[in-house]
């Protein structure tokens, strides 16, 4: 099978993966944090409260879709479907395992930037179109904060980017690992001369070959709650001043997309994170020795064995991603105004220009 | 008529279409949505003409930032009344003006213009990617580049300090 015969079957999956997850990720969440609050969370529909979604789901569907008498009616419309859009399409140039991927677009990680910026759009219009104060508060935070956290967010990815000389996902993932096309070195100094191609695992991940990028993962991870709207800056629907923030004036199935795009937001940026950092699909284990261990849990690309482990991996170091995103949201209390565009400007940002100073000294010396 | 002219032809309605709908559209709000949808069509082109970086971009800073503070800039503004100075006789004049002036100027330079010809059998058909593009602006168009991005580092920079904590201030 070619890559190009793939392309269809990477829409059906992520077609089904995304609401999946949502699925997952919703009752996860309320188990997670009734967990971090010592509760049950829920336990009534179903073992263990598994089929509770379906009961919200059946009850979102069976709600009116209101449509407020003032609000501007087709930006009202068309700005859940808007948001929801713009997620998605950022799935189509994630690689989900070696020669799997919808997109071989040579600018995958501008193209997941850009989604970003999309997504602002459909924010305003459901803010502005509402005509509702406290959604056009909500609307307006989430502008200024997603612009803000735009700079960090780019400049953790500059980082990357600046190590593996390429901007396509795929290109990224084929590095980080032991089907890596150019020889890996260890922290990447030539140098040295110690060739890890062949040992791989976690060894050849991009935080192990420059260490400084873990602190960009932290940055990126930090200004990726705030690109998706989690707490701690969930200030554009933030309960306790605005009601539901941008939302406020959504029921039923339009509030559910708002909803489906937050959590399949969250996994874009958690799948993001896992590839630009945390080695993509490669397995985490290495070769030592005679102990394969890397050729025993990652396939040749190509091989139904090679697309299953890598999935599995990548999807696996997602939902981790998507879990600690959890653990900041019900640990953290939100954040003030203020307080948000001063971690934005004055820590963040400088933090990152010198973190890119710093990666492009490590690649001249690497070289 | 095969496909990418046609998708040409599509996203050209779509992006005359949308351009129209800016200045006609009576709501600045619908105005500004109509212009980051122009925007995005012209990404496309950028994309059918295989320059997917400058598509990219085009969209991060023109419809993403750009946007975002003309939204603000349009937030500010008081629409629930009906601006009846904006429609006065003066403003009428001014604004044929300086739309015919654009518009004599434009057509000036369209008719000195000479399009350049390509050859399709040799052309390349990368000379949009990124590496290509690095490659001219690293080699001949060093000095200029290095200017404008010390430029926009500085105003972001300057924007931190515009921020920066006064003595005796309190910190939050």
């Amino acid at each position: 099978m070619t890559e190009k015969a793939l392309i269809p079957f990477t829409l059906i999956i992520f077609l089904l993966l995304v609401p999946g997850f949502v699925v997952i990720g919703v009752y996860l969440e309320r188990k997670v944090s009734a967990f971090i609050q010592d509760r049950m969370g829920p336990m009534e529909v179903g073992k263990w409260g598994v089929l509770q979604l379906f009961a919200d789901l059946l009850k979102l569907l069976q709600k009116e879709d209101i449509v407020p008498k003032a609000a501007d009616k087709w930006l009202f419309l068309i700005a859940p479907f808007v948001i929801f859009v713009a997620v998605f399409a950022g799935f189509a140039v994630v690689p989900l395992a070696p020669d799997l991927a919808g997109s071989g677009a040579a600018v995958g990680v501008f193209f997941l930037l850009t989604i970003v910026s999309v997504d602002v759009v459909g924010l305003l219009m459901a803010g502005w179109g509402s005509n509702n104060k406290f959604a056009l508060f909500g609307a307006m935070r989430a502008v200024a904060q997603i612009v803000s956290y735009e700079i960090p967010l780019g400049l953790s990815i500059l980082c990357v980017v600046m190590l593996t000389q390429t901007l396509d996902l795929q290109a990224i993932s084929f590095q980080q690992g032991i089907y890596a096309v150019d020889p890996v070195y260890l922290f990447e100094m030539k140098q040295f001369g110690l060739d890890i191609s062949a040992i791989g695992g976690f060894l050849s991940w991009n935080i192990v070959r420059n260490p400084f990028l873990l602190i960009a993962y932290v940055i990126f991870f930090i200004a990726s709650l705030a690109e998706c709207n989690r707490a701690p800056f969930d200030l554009p629907e933030g309960e306790s001043e605005l009601v539901a923030g941008f939302h406020t004036e959504y029921s039923g199935m339009r509030w559910a997309i708002f909803m489906l795009s937050e959590y399949g937001m969250m996994l874009l940026v958690s799948l993001l994170g896992a590839i630009l950092f945390l080695g993509s699909w490669n397995t985490p284990f290495p070769n030592i020795g005679p102990l394969r261990l890397a050729d025993w849990t990652s396939g040749e690309p190509g091989t139904w064995f090679g697309y299953l482990s890598g999935a599995f991996w990548l999807l696996g170091k997602a939902v981790f991603g998507v879990l600690v995103q959890m653990w900041a949201r019900w640990t953290l209390p939100r954040l003030r105004v203020d307080q948000l565009m001063y971690l934005g400007w004055k820590v963040l940002t400088p933090v990152g220009l010198v973190l890119f100073f710093i990666c492009g000294v490590w690649r001249l010396i690497g070289i | 008529m095969n496909s990418t002219v046609s998708f040409f032809y599509f996203l050209s309605f779509l992006t005359i279409l949308s351009a129209v709908m800016v200045v006609v559209s009576r709501n600045p709000i619908h105005s500004v949505l109509y212009l980051i949808l122009a925007f995005f069509t012209l990404s496309g082109h950028y994309i059918l003409l295989n320059a997917q970086f400058l598509a990219a971009v085009n969209i991060i800073v023109y419809a993403g930032a750009i946007m975002v503070l003309f939204l603000f800039v349009i937030m500010f503004l008081n629409m629930k009344q009906d601006n009846e100075e904006a429609k006065t006789n003066i403003a009428k004049i001014a604004a044929t003006i300086v739309g015919g002036t654009v518009f004599v100027i434009l057509f000036g330079a369209y008719r000195k213009s000479a399009i350049p010809a390509f050859n399709p059998e040799n052309f390349d058909s990368q000379v949009g990617m990124i590496e290509n593009l690095g490659h001219i602006l690293f080699r001949e168009y060093l000095l200029p580049f290095e200017l404008a991005s010390i430029l926009l580092l500085v105003a972001m920079v300057g924007a931190v300090m515009l921020g920066k904590r006064e003595i005796g201030e309190r910190h939050f």
